[in-house]
């Protein structure tokens, strides 16, 4: 099998594993006054306090969640309704057009349910958002905005955002920003308070950590209103029992993934580079999508080191998919989608990309157990199957 | 052979593909997206393209252990199927929407991207035999569907399997059952799968809107009544026409003709209602165009309307001439030929009907 789909989710870190498997045998509710209370509040406050100064966060701002949905629409919902609360006119939600569902469809429910405005902040031709365009939203009226939302780096074409100077304009005016760095953590450089957001998403399995457990990096004098109510646990932010073993997966993964990140993502990007250049070589009107990847922006590369996005003009991306799929090659259409349906990609459309091409388009991402073999598998696939997929259900309808 | 199956996530497609997999076959599983707006069919699951329904094909796809995707079809399903059918019922006739969807859609949208990925053919759930190239009513009569498929031709024939025409549609879910897909009590699905509803006029007026026209007695002329666009209509219709009833002669009135033009619903007695000579165009021949009159039977409606009948081509059109009068006979349904059989009936061609008399 050769996976090419890390940016779905990648495996966990043997460390990772290790720890957690220990961990999941002990026993003690966090929350909890006797003995094994106090052990297990011992083990998640040593978690959040590793994971702060890996992020270069408070361990105060660290609010385990259940994962990147979560985090998301916790940041979004919490700090509109927060703000909306300490302020009525303050209804208005900048958020760009190439958010994950996750933020999208929160920041549309306000829209539809709470009587927030959207307003949707315009991409470039590579999926990034300029100051410039920022600046203008808030301009028209700073007073009426309640938040910010753009993502670190997106996950189907891996462009990076300016977030530092992003967070420091939206802080001129006294916004909040919430960054998604669901697909930035141990690819790029993360560091919370150098970024100078008011809150960051990050979730355990994209970068090595287990499945269901997250972390909203939440800055200290930033308020939001909870989703979750109940015991309290979390700040008051976020009620819930904490899950203790997958906090210890969690943290141990965050902390080899940002430890190598330097190392691996100079590694990644170099193979993400022979994969690129071998499918233009290969298939030579095959378009990569997104930022080239060759600048650097706040210390990391302008794109995600593993990501490669490609349209294949003539092509359905659906059938270049089944086609890998039979010869073992995994890759993704773009963000999975529950009902499994290939809808062309809103981040594609927004960066101006017509919808036959939008189609036609699939992501490779690379990981920590890629290689240069799984490189050389797609690139001896890559040739045949575009040539099978080419126009593949519209020759004979055409004739 | 490579076989792509469609699975609708019903028990038909489902035993299908199973039975493809039995046989021998490289089977992929396909669930075919038709709602343009996904989600919105999500309750009310008698269609064949709500999330539920691709959920349950998918978990078919599991036990039988093959691979399964979901392609979108909702642009060509839309463009082909839906507004094909709005645009029919505007100008008066009425179309067979499940026989457009296997003629435009599954033999020739999905055939056609199946052959150029590498596979020999596609399967589906339909109720109907055929070996041979020669298509056969199924065993199971009640649930015959090669009416829906008469007009496919010898080449999409060619490509495809219905491994399920030569079962009872009980014997298929006791099948089910026994192989453990948890489809085996789902109900059938009767309605037309984009107006989950089921109000066909409701659909239809949302999308043609209000087109007023006349109710007329087709003998006197007299105006009986106003109606909101002859799409609501049919030939043979009797219900719905908000007309007193019976007719002062005592007869019950139908609806005997439609004239879009005009907007004119002409409505008679039961007898105007007896066709004699069908017109069709579009013919598909199973064996080529007949030099001469063809012996068969002529069924000239999804279920039912059987007649035995003469037919000719006549210059790329379709004659048949019914040896006893059929009565409902509408414009824009097909009419299909058989030659009776013990071993089942066989399909001799198809046609679009075009103008009765």
């Amino acid at each position: 099998m050769t996976y090419l789909d890390h940016a779905a989710t990648t495996p966990m870190l043997p460390e990772a594993v290790a720890a957690m498997s220990q961990a999941l045998s002990t026993l003690g509710n966090a929350s909890s006054l006797h003995g094994s209370g106090r052990r297990a509040r011992r083990t998640v406050e040593e978690c959040r306090e590793s994971i702060a100064e890996a992020l270069g966060a408070r361990p105060s701002e660290v609010v385990f969640t259940g994962g990147g949905t979560e985090g998301d629409n916790l940041a979004v919902k919490g700090l509109f309704w927060q703000r909306r609360d300490a302020e009525a006119r303050r209804r208005r939600i900048l958020a760009s057009m190439i958010e994950h569902h996750a933020v999208l469809d929160a920041v549309s429910w306000l829209a539809d349910h709470e009587g927030a405005e959207v307003e949707w902040l315009e991409v470039d031709g590579y999926g990034r958002v300029h100051p410039e365009t920022l600046r203008a939203a808030l301009e028209r009226d700073p007073d009426s905005v309640a938040l910010v939302s753009v993502m670190w780096a997106n996950n189907e074409v891996g462009t990076v955002a300016p977030v530092r100077e992003l967070a420091a304009l939206a802080a001129e005016y006294g916004v909040p920003l919430h960054t998604d760095a669901v697909q930035a953590v141990g690819q790029l450089p993360v560091h919370f308070g150098a970024s100078g957001t008011a809150a960051l998403t990050l979730t355990g399995h994209k970068l090595g950590g287990p499945y269901g457990a997250g972390v909203l990096l939440l800055g200290r004098q930033v308020e939001a209103t909870p989703l979750l109510h109940g015991g309290g646990q979390e700040r008051d932010v976020r009620s819930g029992t904490l899950d203790v073993p997958a906090i210890v997966g969690l943290a141990t993964a965050i902390r080899h993934a940002v430890a190598s990140q330097p190392h691996s993502a100079t590694g990644l990007g170099r193979l993400r580079d022979e994969l690129v250049a071998g499918i233009l070589s290969k298939v030579p009107d095959a378009v990569l999508n997104g930022d080239p990847g060759e600048h650097v922006l706040d210390g990391g590369p302008s794109r995600l080191p593993g990501n490669a996005h490609v349209t294949f003009p003539g092509c359905e991306g659906d059938s270049l998919l089944m086609l890998l799929d039979a010869r073992g090659i995994e890759c993704s259409t773009g963000a999975a989608c529950t009902a499994g349906v290939a809808q062309p990609s809103h981040v594609l459309l927004a960066m101006g990309t017509a919808p036959a091409a939008a189609r036609g388009s699939l992501r490779f991402s690379l990981g920590h157990t890629s290689t240069a073999e799984d490189v050389a598998e797609l690139l001896d696939a890559i040739e045949p199957v575009v040539a099978r997929a080419r126009g593949a259900g519209h020759r004979r309808a055409a004739s | 052979m490579k076989v792509l199956a469609a699975m609708s996530g019903g028990v038909d497609s489902s035993v299908a593909a199973a039975r493809a997999v039995d046989a021998g076959h490289e089977v992929v599983g396909v669930h075919l997206a038709l709602s343009a707006k996904p989600g919105t069919l999500r309750t009310g699951a008698r269609g064949c393209c709500t999330k539920e329904d691709a959920a349950d094909a998918r978990r078919v796809a599991d036990v039988i252990d093959i691979p399964f995707y979901v392609w979108d079809f909702a642009q060509q399903f839309t463009a082909e199927v839906v507004e094909d059918f709005v645009a029919e019922y505007a100008t008066g006739r009425t179309p067979n929407p499940c026989l457009r969807c296997n003629e435009r859609i599954k033999f020739t949208a999905l055939l056609d991207r199946a052959r150029d990925l590498g596979f020999d053919a596609v399967c589906t759930g339909h109720y109907a035999r055929l070996d041979d190239g020669v298509l056969r009513r199924a065993v199971d009569v009640a649930k015959d569907q090669s009416y829906v498929l008469a007009s496919l031709t010898a080449d999409q024939l060619a490509h495809a399997l219905f491994p399920v025409g030569d079962t009872t549609k009980a014997e298929i879910r006791a099948e089910a059952a026994r192989r453990g897909l948890a489809v085996a009590d789902k109900p059938d699905s009767h309605d037309i799968c984009f107006i989950p509803s089921g109000n066909t006029r409701a659909f239809l007026t949302e999308r043609l809107g209000s087109r007023p026209g006349e109710l007329v007695d087709e003998q006197t002329g007299e105006v009986l009544g106003h109606h909101h666009g002859v799409y609501g209509f049919t030939v043979g219709q009797r219900r719905g026409l908000g007309l007193p009833h019976p007719a002062p002669d005592g007869h019950r009135r139908f609806v005997v003709g439609l004239q879009a033009e005009t907007g004119t619903v002409r409505v008679g007695s039961a007898q105007r209602l007896d066709v004699g000579v069908i017109e069709a165009d579009r013919p598909v021949w199973a064996a080529g165009a007949p030099e001469g009159p063809l012996e068969c039977v002529a069924q000239v409606r999804a279920h039912g309307g059987c007649a035995s009948a003469v037919a000719q081509a006549v210059n790329d059109r379709m004659l048949v001439q019914l040896r006893e009068p059929l009565r409902g006979v509408a414009r824009g349904q097909a009419v299909a030929l058989y030659r009776p059989d013990p071993d089942g009936d066989v399909v001799l061609g198809s046609a679009t009907i075009t103008a009765t008399r």
